[in-house]
Formats: structure tokens, C-alpha cells, sequence
């Protein structure tokens, strides 16, 4: 479903804070793949999924997604095949608009707009049905503005947009890492759900190692831009934590010094 | 007395005509967040456009067509100097008002091109035994009515809810496929569109078309949607675009009383339309600190009410 193939990527080439990003990545995933990807600050998850989103071109190597090289479409254009969920719960919604408004324009993802009516009554019946599958109370707020709700709302609600056309590829970059625990561990069931009802081929970022293992069916381990640990099927439901940072010692040669890791596990 | 209500009918009567153009800046400056300074320039354009149509013997009405296509063409100039050539939005904005300059006078062929003994829309609704002082005000009333309306339409479609939604989250729009580039120039095309229709129905009402009728444009409409939020509903999107209609004529009544004041009172120095540019930049001045004044009192009695609570607990 996804390949990246020998991708490379820095920032502020050429001066003397130039950032090697991404080193020779390659990953392939499978269809239905639901894959955690985990490492410290700067292992370049975040700029693997950005990079797959198309969020800035890439310096070597190529993206294919389904079978399509997307390596040189830009971001809305690639967006046809990808569902995103961010970190911050403001950057995936449209806080002055309305919940219904933000789901209709989520429903046209990757289609061409035009002077239709933006939102029709039998889509609105389609929101509420979705909306009560997340049992948070939305189903009856349609018309709030999305800026009312709070930030754990606001990540279910986008996570539903990502995924209300099924995407080839949902991406989820540490999508609970600005909520609270018992509300992160809500949206993460609220994911697990998602996933598995729809069969997505996911690729979800997280910095907590219990969450990378308990989740998906394949878990990466990232360090100064490619991956240096790929574990799947029984392997990977049988990890410990300390598994993981003795992995992490192993491949990388040095302490797995990040303490929110450290601290979260 | 009487003078007072002709000045209220006349403010209105302006305040509509000027508040199509506060409609379509407030297309580009609060729903797509795109402080846009063509707009001093596509006013005159469309003033211009409207007279020299009108004085080739134009219908008054096609003429003002071809204004607001000429207003979409400069909005959409303004569009490809940001989105392509990476212009920051204001000084491409700027950019396009000050070639505009050059684009008028060519059109015009002089500074001020007068519309004397011309048929105007204003003098064919003359024609029909309207009385002159109602003409204008009919025009804008049924003008501002279809065009709330239009642009209400118009955001409620997909491609206008793009255009909110780019103004609100750009991120958001790319990770669901939109380009925000499309919908920042359609926005521009679509204000500076209405931009224009007001300057040529403006050129049609005063009877002549200025090179300076558009100085000033950005902050007349601002102070009009400023008043229109202060002062009116913003429940809805509808009361939203009726309030800075609404706003526009509160604005021109706030200025003829002004100067129907000024004419009554001994003031040291009268105060004639040469100083509107000085008022309408204080109205918007306190506009735009009063919500903030505002915030701070409430603050400040919240510390009170605290203090005072406090104090009696140590009582």
C-alpha cells in the first residue's frame, strides 16, 4: 500500500545548522499494516509522515502510494489518498466553523469543489449516525462551532473527518500527545476502532512505548532518520518496554536519552 | 428637524452603496484573513470602468458588469503576485492599487470624468417618477438585499466554504485536498469584484468618476464592518453580512451628523468632508480598542469582586 524508497531529506541545506532528517529511509507497508512508529527527538518520525504527506518535496528517493508515484504531487493533491490527524488539536479542524461544516468539507477530501450546496440533509443524518459512534455528545451539536470543543473532542472529530472517505493511508502524528490520559486513552480507542472496522493501512507516531506495543500489528523504531528496528506479528505482541530500550541501545550505540520517553513508558 | 432625517436618508442612501464594497472587503479581510489594499484601487477601477461605459452610451446597468469584471481582474492580479510570485499579501495588494493608479488615469483619459446629462441607472429610476432623493436609496436598498443574499449563497456552497475554511485553518484545507492557493484568488476575485460594482455605482450617484474617489477605501470598509460587529447581531453568517451593510450606513450617518453639527455649533475650526479622513481613522481606532478596554474592565472588576471576597473572609 505504501512504499518509500531510499528517501532523503534535510533542512537548511548548505548552512552550518543543516539538518539530515531523513537518511535512506525505506519502509514498505502492507495493506491493513497498522503500524506504531516510536524514537526520540529528532529521529525523524514526524518529518517520515510529512514527507509521505507531501507537506515539502523530498531530496532523493520516491513515494508510492497504491502503486502511484506521489513523489513530486503536492500536499492537497496527494491529500486524494491520505487521512491526517496532527498533534495539536487546532491544526485539524476548522475551530470558526461548524462541526457539521467541518465534516462536509472532510466528505469532499480529494474532490473537486463546486457551487453546490456545501452540505446536504441525508450527509447530515451520515454525521449524527458517525458522530454517536463516538459517544462524546456531539451527535446533537452539529451546529457548534468546532472552536467550542475541547481538545480531545476535537481529535476524535478529526480523526472522523480523516477517515469518513476511506483513505489508502491514515496518518496519525503523536494524535494524543496534547490530551490528558484518560482522554488520550478515549481517542485511542476511538482509533483502534476506526482502524479496524475500515481495515486502514496506519501509520501512527506515539511516544509512549506501551501504547506502540499494545496497538497495531507492526511496530518501527526510528533513530537519526531511518528505521533501525522493524518487529511485527507474535515478536511484537510479546515486547516489553524494556525490550524496546534494550533494542534501542543495541542499534543505535548510545541511551535511549529521551525523557518524556523515559517517563511515559 | 427635517434636516436631521434627510441626513439620515442620505447617510443611508451612501452608507448602502458603499457597503457592497464593505461586503466584498470583508470577503477578503475577515473570512479569508487577507488584509487586502487593492481595494482602494478596484474602487476607482469600477468607478472609472462605470463612467466611461456610461459616456460611450452604455446601458448603466451592463456598464456596471463590466466594472466588476474589471475589479476581478485586478483582485485577481493581487492573487497571482501572493500565491505564485510569493508576494506578502499586503505589499501585493499595494502593489496592484499602485499600478491601478496608472490603469484609471489611462482609462479615463483625465482626473475626474464627469457623467453631466448622462443616463445613469439613477436618472432612468428618475425617469419612472421616482423623486431624485429616493432614487439612490432604492437602488441600495434592493442592491444590498440581493447581494447579502448572494454572498450568503455563495459561502454556503463548497467552493465558498473552501474559501472560509481557508481563511481559517490552510492547513486544514490542504490535508483534506483543497488548494488554498485556488481559494485565496477566487476570494480576492470575488471582493474586489464587489469592490468594483460599489465604485460604479458610486460614479453613477455622485454623477462623476474621481482618480482620489478610492483614497482611503480599506479603512472606510473596515470602520464599516467594525461598527456593524460592535453594533449588531453576529448569531448567523446572514446577520453577520447584514451587519456590515448595516455598518456602512451607520458609519455615513455618524459623518453627516458630524458635519450637520459642525454647521450648527461655533466650533474654532468647522469641520468640513476634507476632515473625514481623520474621523473615519479614530472611529476605527476606538473600534478596534474598545473590545480590548472592554476585556480589561471586566478583568478588573472580576480582581475587585475577588478582593472584596477575600477581605471578607478575613472579616
Amino acid at each position: 500500500m505504501l512504499d518509500i524508497k531510499h528517501v532523503y531529506k534535510s533542512f537548511n541545506i548548505g548552512t552550518a545548522v543543516q539538518k539530515d532528517a531523513l537518511k535512506n529511509l525505506n519502509l514498505h507497508l502492507d495493506p491493513g499494516d497498522f503500524v506504531t512508529v516510536i524514537g526520540g527527538n529528532g529521529a525523524g518520525k514526524s518529518t517520515m509522515l510529512n514527507a509521505i504527506a507531501g507537506v515539502w518535496g523530498v531530496e532523493k528517493g520516491h513515494i508510492i502510494i497504491d502503486g502511484k508515484d506521489v513523489t513530486r504531487d503536492p500536499e492537497h493533491k496527494r491529500a486524494a489518498y491520505i487521512g491526517r490527524v496532527f498533534q495539536d488539536p487546532l491544526l485539524g479542524t476548522a475551530g470558526d466553523m461548524w462541526i457539521e461544516e467541518n465534516l462536509a468539507f472532510a466528505l469532499r477530501r480529494g474532490k473537486t469543489r463546486s457551487f453546490r450546496w456545501g452540505i446536504s440533509n441525508k450527509e447530515r443524518a451520515q454525521f449524527r449516525e458517525l458522530l454517536k459512534t463516538l459517544d462524546l455528545g456531539l451527535e446533537d451539536r452539529l451546529a457548534s462551532k468546532v472552536g467550542l470543543l475541547s481538545g480531545g473532542q476535537r481529535q476524535a472529530l478529526t480523526l472522523l473527518m480523516a477517515t469518513i472517505r476511506k483513505p489508502q493511508l491514515l496518518l496519525l502524528d503523536e494524535h494524543t500527545a496534547a490530551l490528558d490520559p484518560k482522554t488520550a486513552a478515549k481517542v485511542l480507542s476511538i482509533t483502534d476502532r476506526i482502524v479496524t472496522e475500515n481495515n486502514l493501512t496506519t501509520i501512527m507516531i506515539t511516544h509512549n512505548m506501551n501504547d506502540a506495543i499494545t496497538h497495531g500489528n507492526r511496530l518501527i523504531m526510528m533513530n537519526d532518520g531511518h528505521i533501525i528496528y522493524d518487529v511485527s506479528g507474535e515478536e511484537k505482541k510479546n515486547l516489553k518496554v524494556s525490550d524496546l530500550l534494550v533494542k534501542f541501545e543495541e542499534a543505535s550505540g548510545s541511551q535511549f536519552a529521551n525523557d518524556r520517553m523515559m517517563l511515559t513508558r | 428637524m427635517t434636516n436631521w432625517l434627510w441626513d439620515i436618508q442620505g447617510g443611508t442612501t451612501l452608507g448602502l452603496i458603499w457597503g457592497i464594497m464593505a461586503l466584498g472587503l470583508y470577503l477578503t479581510y475577515r473570512v479569508l484573513n487577507y488584509a487586502d489594499l487593492t481595494v482602494d484601487g478596484s474602487l476607482t477601477l469600477g468607478g472609472a470602468i462605470s463612467a466611461v461605459c456610461i459616456a460611450s452610451g452604455m446601458n448603466p446597468i451592463l456598464a456596471i458588469c463590466i466594472a466588476v469584471i474589471g475589479g476581478m481582474i485586478a483582485g485577481f492580479v493581487t492573487g497571482i503576485l501572493h500565491t505564485k510570485l510569493g508576494i506578502p499579501d499586503l505589499l501585493a495588494g499595494i502593489l496592484t492599487q499602485f499600478a491601478l493608479y496608472s490603469v484609471n488615469l489611462r482609462i479615463m483619459g483625465k482626473a475626474n470624468f464627469g457623467l453631466l446629462n448622462q443616463t445613469t441607472l439613477f436618472t432612468q429610476i428618475k425617469a419612472m417618477g421616482v423623486p431624485s432623493r429616493w432614487a439612490g436609496f432604492i437602488v441600495g436598498i434592493v442592491l444590498a438585499i440581493i447581494l447579502v443574499n448572494i454572498v450568503y449563497c455563495f459561502f454556503g456552497t463548497e467552493i465558498g466554504c473552501a474559501v472560509r475554511a481557508t481563511g481559517n485553518n490552510p492547513q486544514m484545507v490542504k490535508a483534506m485536498g483543497a488548494n488554498t492557493r485556488t481559494y485565496i484568488v477566487l476570494g480576492l476575485v470575488v471582493g474586489n469584484g464587489l469592490v468594483a460594482m460599489s465604485g460604479a455605482i458610486l460614479a453613477q450617484y455622485q454623477g462623476y468618476a474621481d482618480i482620489n474617489m478610492g483614497v482611503g477605501t480599506i479603512v472606510i470598509g473596515l470602520a464599516a464592518i467594525m461598527i456593524g460587529e460592535v453594533i449588531f447581531s453576529k448569531r448567523t453568517y446572514h446577520h453577520r453580512l447584514t451587519g456590515v451593510i448595516l455598518g456602512s450606513v451607520v458609519y455615513r450617518i455618524i459623518i453627516a451628523f458630524v458635519l450637520r453639527f459642525s454647521l450648527m455649533v461655533a466650533l474654532p475650526i468647522r469641520i468640513t468632508t476634507d476632515d473625514m479622513k481623520l474621523i473615519t481613522a479614530i472611529i476605527v481606532v476606538i473600534a478596534l480598542v474598545s473590545p480590548k478596554i472592554k476585556a480589561e474592565m471586566h478583568t478588573r472588576h472580576l480582581k475587585l469582586e475577588i478582593a472584596e471576597d477575600e477581605e471578607e473572609e478575613v472579616l
